[in-house]
């Protein structure tokens, strides 16, 4: 920083251990992570009352998002509770679809978001928050390691530090396009982080450009809802935080709304005048978010998309208009806009943008979310190539713990594909990177039926308790809830029901191919139509048949739900897991860091480059990467046979 | 495993057949190897593997350097890398000698630096070297192995990537179904512009017809590949050898009339009209106290029960049935043998065979030998009834893959009928994907690579 007197300013304003730079979903998550592991944090953000902002849609969860966030809780994040805290509404996506697909979607207060998550930054141990834009990071190289020394601020104030995480979303020398008209800025109106690209670039970071987009808020008093689909949330609510036991909240509805032929009309008239089709955009969006225009143009044959209005708050009359997300003009967005029903005098208060911005090209990540490049400093969020909330905040909380991890000179954490969604997220992050902004599917995993949303507690607790972000109490009352499980599992295979003349006519009524011989309670708890309520209903005839007395037992609803899904899709879990067995083995197989790929002269060039780059961790994630074909792994193979003998 | 510097070497023809044999040299040494064992008439040697073109053959000698001996005339043919069939240098010699000729040429190779190739080793190094993809490499294997015109078709055909092809095909449209069903559990909130579960189903119900049809025509890929087996059984002296030679067209077998000749049983490859007929004789089935024809005689047993049709002969001298024989679960043809001798049971015989497939022969007068190869070409046609598509699975590994697939997404249509939800139905219908992707390497698995190479014959 140069002052006015043309002299560089720079004085040393304080020591950490970590810096996180950017304080959105990723930096927040870091932030905690670090800070409640002991390490000594500080966490920028460009605006301060911008914490946790949810630039996007005001909603939290859905497919696959929803499983995330529940992994983010079993292992100690932070996102469940704070959207438990400030959901408006809770829903549970594809209920008939089967547990493994099923997914927590919540509306959320976003300001109300914002201030908790703040709060709960303020009052960790071991953080501090400031307001400020990191624009340079210094390293030093010795023994041939580069490493982090200090951050430094516009302002010019320098922070030591000995790690840090870049968290900076969209702000990363963040364009803003509407139309005609782009300028220089971050996301809703903050100032873009324009010198930090160029630091990047210089310490040897491949920058890519991305680009995403936001439809326009409107004001719910200019909206006619008479003829809109009121989305409601559900009759029972379940938590996104496996600790919080029980929610009640005022429930707020989405509505529902069409667009239509005038509506298309009205885009491909102004067409030309999309900064899309006339080359102003350089960044690559995601397919799987399309604009409205884009939508209009791929999908010609279609004359009508979905709009949700969705609230923005208990305390705001804005909207979200779900599914109009434009980078048209102003003017043709208000015109198309005014012909979708129920918006015929929309007010709009903030426009719809697109925005681009710059990102790392991740393969040159670590599992760990480390960078190859230099040591001690992290990556997490839409810089990796992600988009979403729950993303962001995944690979915040992982770099956090491995940032933390490195400091304290433990063991890293690396979760793997077979056992979280966020392992499937990171591993496809930077094994084989992407074009796009990558957004979370449930059919990435390859072992879906054993990562659900129900069962994350199971996956992760253990793992977040040996880390250090789980507390005993927590760890007591879910070992406790996983021996009852077992207990009650145990149990229904040992408890055998005989056809007696009342479970004859119980199993009869409830539709289910009635008992010719004893069964055990499990047996029937296997077939699809008898539920849990039913067996022990037949449990309590049979034994008042022979004259014995019943005492029922209670369960809590979460072991019920284990014990079910357990019995009921046990020869599934059971396959699954014998695939998983399978990957085991190629993760186990360890490349060595020293590997010289030029050096195996039988990889294809296209291999070895593509294996110089990733760098992976075993043979398994080597098989993952775009451009290494099976004679490749092959001859993977070979080499390492021949480096043991 | 050595891999990346070592020079690899194997007869490459299939042992005791055909008139040439060659040897094969793959590797960085090759050509410097048969430059220090090939030489002229005289046994000069002057570098003439060094001096010789890229893809040229070269007539000489091979010559042992410690003995000085001259081992065999040959032809000797030089590819360097990377135009060759494994992509690295390349030497085949042309051997005309006989087989222990052939070892002894192999050895010295083996002296001057090579290596024996491990079985499908060659291969292995075309498909690790990026030239063939790994349904290509097994095509070669069948190729190596298919004894008739019709057979080396299907394997070409398999080989310019017929199948995968249309295994891809198959894919795809299972693909798309996932893409379908995939689109509806990670967007629940739109409304379905898609295509509905009875159109999903009805893609899925056709993609397994397809499948089906393609397994079902491995039995005639086997019988394409490997041949009709047709075993020839009856008691010794009963003109087995004879029959087996009138087929064969020419003295194969020992023929003489001391019961007991054939000790073992003695294979044949033989065509009739384009179908490969592998023809077993087998030792006479009889009691015997002697060691080695009881070994032959249990080996007759075995191929009767290998055989696709079994010959049954009779003398028809001689009233005995072997009622064992007739009973077997087989296409039965039965011969009654020797209706020139006068003195005959063929009356009673023809009665009590009035169940059966009877030909009346006799082989020295050349009765009846027509009759049997019109009985087996009837056979043969009648198992190709029923089998429609456009490809011939030739290779076990392929039908396996497919039977398993097949498994998987019958059990999704199933699934689907008896209303479990849809993340079940997904799931085999994903492991149906995966396992068709393995038969063209779309997917990794260790375990499939080394089956697949441990399975390959030696040489190319």
């Amino acid at each position: 920083m140069v002052n006015r007197k043309g002299t560089k300013l720079r004085f040393i304003a304080g020591e950490y251990d970590v810096a996180v730079i950017g304080a959105g979903h990723a930096g927040c998550e870091a932030a905690l992570a670090c800070a409640k592991l002991g390490v000594k944090t500080v966490i920028f953000a460009m605006n301060l009352d911008s914490i946790a902002n949810m630039a996007c849609n005001p909603s939290i969860g859905g497919s696959a998002k929803g499983q995330l966030v529940r992994e983010i809780d079993a292992l100690g994040g932070a996102m469940a509770k704070i959207v438990d805290k400030t959901a408006i509404q809770i829903r549970m996506l594809n209920k008939g679809k089967g547990p493994a697909v099923q997914s927590l979607r919540a509306q959320i207060d976003r300001r109300k978001y914002q201030q908790e998550m703040k709060h709960v930054l303020e009052l960790t141990e071991n953080l501090d928050l400031k307001q400020a834009e990191i624009v340079d990071i210094e390293t030093v190289e010795e023994d041939g390691i580069r490493r982090v020394t200090h951050v430094v601020t516009h302002t010019g104030a320098v922070y030591k530090c000995k790690a840090a995480i870049v968290c900076t979303g969209t702000f990363l020398n963040g364009r803003i396009i509407i139309g005609d008209v782009s300028y220089q800025s971050g996301p809703d109106g903050l100032f873009p982080s324009i010198r930090l690209s160029d630091t990047l670039r210089n310490l040897g970071f491949e920058l890519i450009r991305l680009k995403t987009g936001t439809p326009a808020r409107v004001n719910r008093r200019s909206i006619d809802f008479s003829n809109m689909v009121p989305q409601p949330g559900d009759d029972e609510v379940v938590p996104f935080s496996f600790e919080t036991e029980v929610l009640e909240i005022e429930q707020v509805p989405c509505w529902l709304t069409h667009t239509n032929i005038k509506t298309k009309e009205i885009i491909l008239k102004n067409i030309h005048r999309s900064p899309m089709y006339n080359g102003t955009i350089e960044g690559v969006g995601p397919r799987y978010c399309p604009s409205l225009e884009d939508k209009m143009v791929r999908f010609s044959d279609k004359d009508r998309h979905q709009v949700f209005v969705e609230p923005m708050g208990a305390n705001t009359e804005e909207m979200y208009l779900q599914g109009m997300s434009s980078s048209l003009p102003e003017d043709v967005q208000m015109e198309f806009m005014r012909s979708v029903e129920g918006l015929e005098n929309v007010s709009v208060m903030r426009p719809a943008y697109a925005i681009e911005y710059d990102a790392i090209d991740a393969r040159v990540l670590k599992l760990t979310l480390e960078s190859r490049i230099v040591d001690g400093l992290y990556f997490a969020g839409q810089i990796n190539g992600s988009s979403g909330y729950e993303e962001a905040a995944a690979q915040g909380l992982v770099a956090g713990i491995n940032c933390a991890l490195k400091l304290l000179g433990k063991e890293p954490l690396i979760i793997d594909r077979s056992e979280a969604y966020i392992g499937v997220l990171i591993d496809d992050l930077v094994t084989r990177g992407t074009r796009e902004p990558y957004r979370m599917m449930t059919s990435a995993s390859e072992y879906r039926l054993l990562l659900r949303q129900d069962n994350a507690d199971e996956r992760l607790t253990e793992k977040g308790y040996k880390v250090g972000l789980i507390s005993e109490e927590r760890y007591a009352k879910f070992k406790e809830k996983y021996r009852l499980v077992k207990e009650e599992l145990e149990r229904l295979s040992k408890t055998h029901v005989s056809p007696t003349p009342s479970v004859i006519e119980y199993m009869e009524k409830i539709g289910s191919t009635p008992l010719k011989s004893g069964a055990s309670l499990e047996e029937l708890l296997r077939r699809p139509e008898v539920e849990y309520e039913d067996v022990l209903k037949i449990e309590e005839l049979n034994l008042k048949d022979k004259g014995l007395d019943y005492v029922r037992r209670t369960l809590p609803k979460s072991v019920i739900e284990q014990v079910c899904i357990n019995v009921k899709y046990s020869g599934y879990i059971k396959l699954q897991l014998q695939q998983v067995e399978q990957f085991r083995k190629l993760e186990k197989k360890l490349l060595p860091e020293d590997i010289d790929y030029n050096e195996i002269s039988n990889l294809s060039l296209e291999a070895r480059e593509k294996l110089s780059k990733v760098r992976p961790a075993s043979i398994g994630q080597a098989s993952r990467i775009l451009g290494v074909s099976p004679a490749d792994i092959t001859a993977l193979y070979i080499y390492l046979t021949k480096r043991k003998e | 495993m050595n891999y990346v510097e070592d020079t690899i070497a194997a007869i490459s023809t299939p042992p005791g057949r055909g008139g040439i044999g060659i040897i094969r040299i793959s590797g960085k040494e090759s050509i410097a190897i048969a430059n220090k064992i090939f030489c002229m008439a005289n046994g000069r040697l002057g570098d003439f593997v060094l001096k010789m073109p890229s893809h040229t053959i070269k007539y000489g000698f091979i010559r042992d350097l410690e003995s000085g001996e001259i081992l065999d005339e040959c032809m000797l043919t030089r590819m360097d890398a990377p135009n060759t069939y494994t992509r690295e240098d390349i030497i085949e010699i042309n051997c005309h000698g006989s087989y222990a000729v052939l070892r002894r040429v192999l050895e010295l190779v083996f002296r001057m630096g090579a290596r024996c190739a491990e079985p499908g080793e060659f291969t292995k190094r075309a498909f690790l070297n990026g030239r063939i993809d790994l349904s290509e490499a097994e095509a070669v294997i069948d190729l190596i192995n298919s004894h008739t015109e019709e057979a080396r078709k299907a394997a070409i055909e398999q080989l310019g990537g017929r199948l995968s092809k249309q295994i891809e095909r198959i894919r795809q449209g299972l693909v798309s179904v996932l893409a379908e069903i995939e689109v509806n559990i990670d967007y629940p909130e739109y409304e379905s512009e898609l295509v509905t579960a009875d159109v999903t189903m009805k893609t899925l119900n056709n993609v397994i017809n397809e499948l089906e049809e393609l397994s079902k025509s491995y039995r005639q890929g086997r019988l394409i590949r490997e041949g009709l087996k047709i075993t020839i059984a009856g008691k010794p002296n009963v003109g087995k050898s004879s029959l087996m030679n009138a087929l064969a067209g020419y003295n194969r077998a020992i023929v003489s009339n001391i019961p007991g000749t054939t000790r073992d049983t003695i294979e044949e490859y033989i065509e009739i009209d384009g179908i490969p007929v592998i023809l077993t004789d087998t030792a006479g089935i009889r009691e015997t106290e002697d060691v080695i024809e009881q070994i032959g005689v249990k080996k007759a047993e075995e191929k009767i029960q290998e055989a696709d049709i079994v010959i049954y002969m009779i003398d028809s001298t001689e009233p005995d049935i072997d009622e064992k024989i007739l009973s077997i679960n087989k296409p039965l043809i039965v011969v009654l043998n020797k209706i020139d001798i006068e003195e005959n049971y063929l009356e009673d015989l023809v009665k009590k065979l009035r169940d059966y497939d009877v030909i009346e022969t006799s082989l020295t007068e050349d009765i009846g030998i027509k009759e049997v190869f019109g009985r087996i070409k009837k056979y043969f046609s009648e198992e190709k009834i029923g089998i429609n598509t456009e490809n011939i699975i030739t290779n076990v590994r392929h039908k396996n893959l497919i039977d398993k697939s097949l498994a998987s997404l019958k059990k999704a249509v199933e699934n689907y009928n008896t209303g479990m939800p849809l993340d079940i139905i997904a799931f085999d219908i994903w492991n149906g994907v995966n396992t068709l992707g393995e038969i063209t390497g779309a997917s990794v698995n260790e375990e499939v690579l080394d089956n697949i190479f441990s399975r390959f014959c030696l040489g190319k």
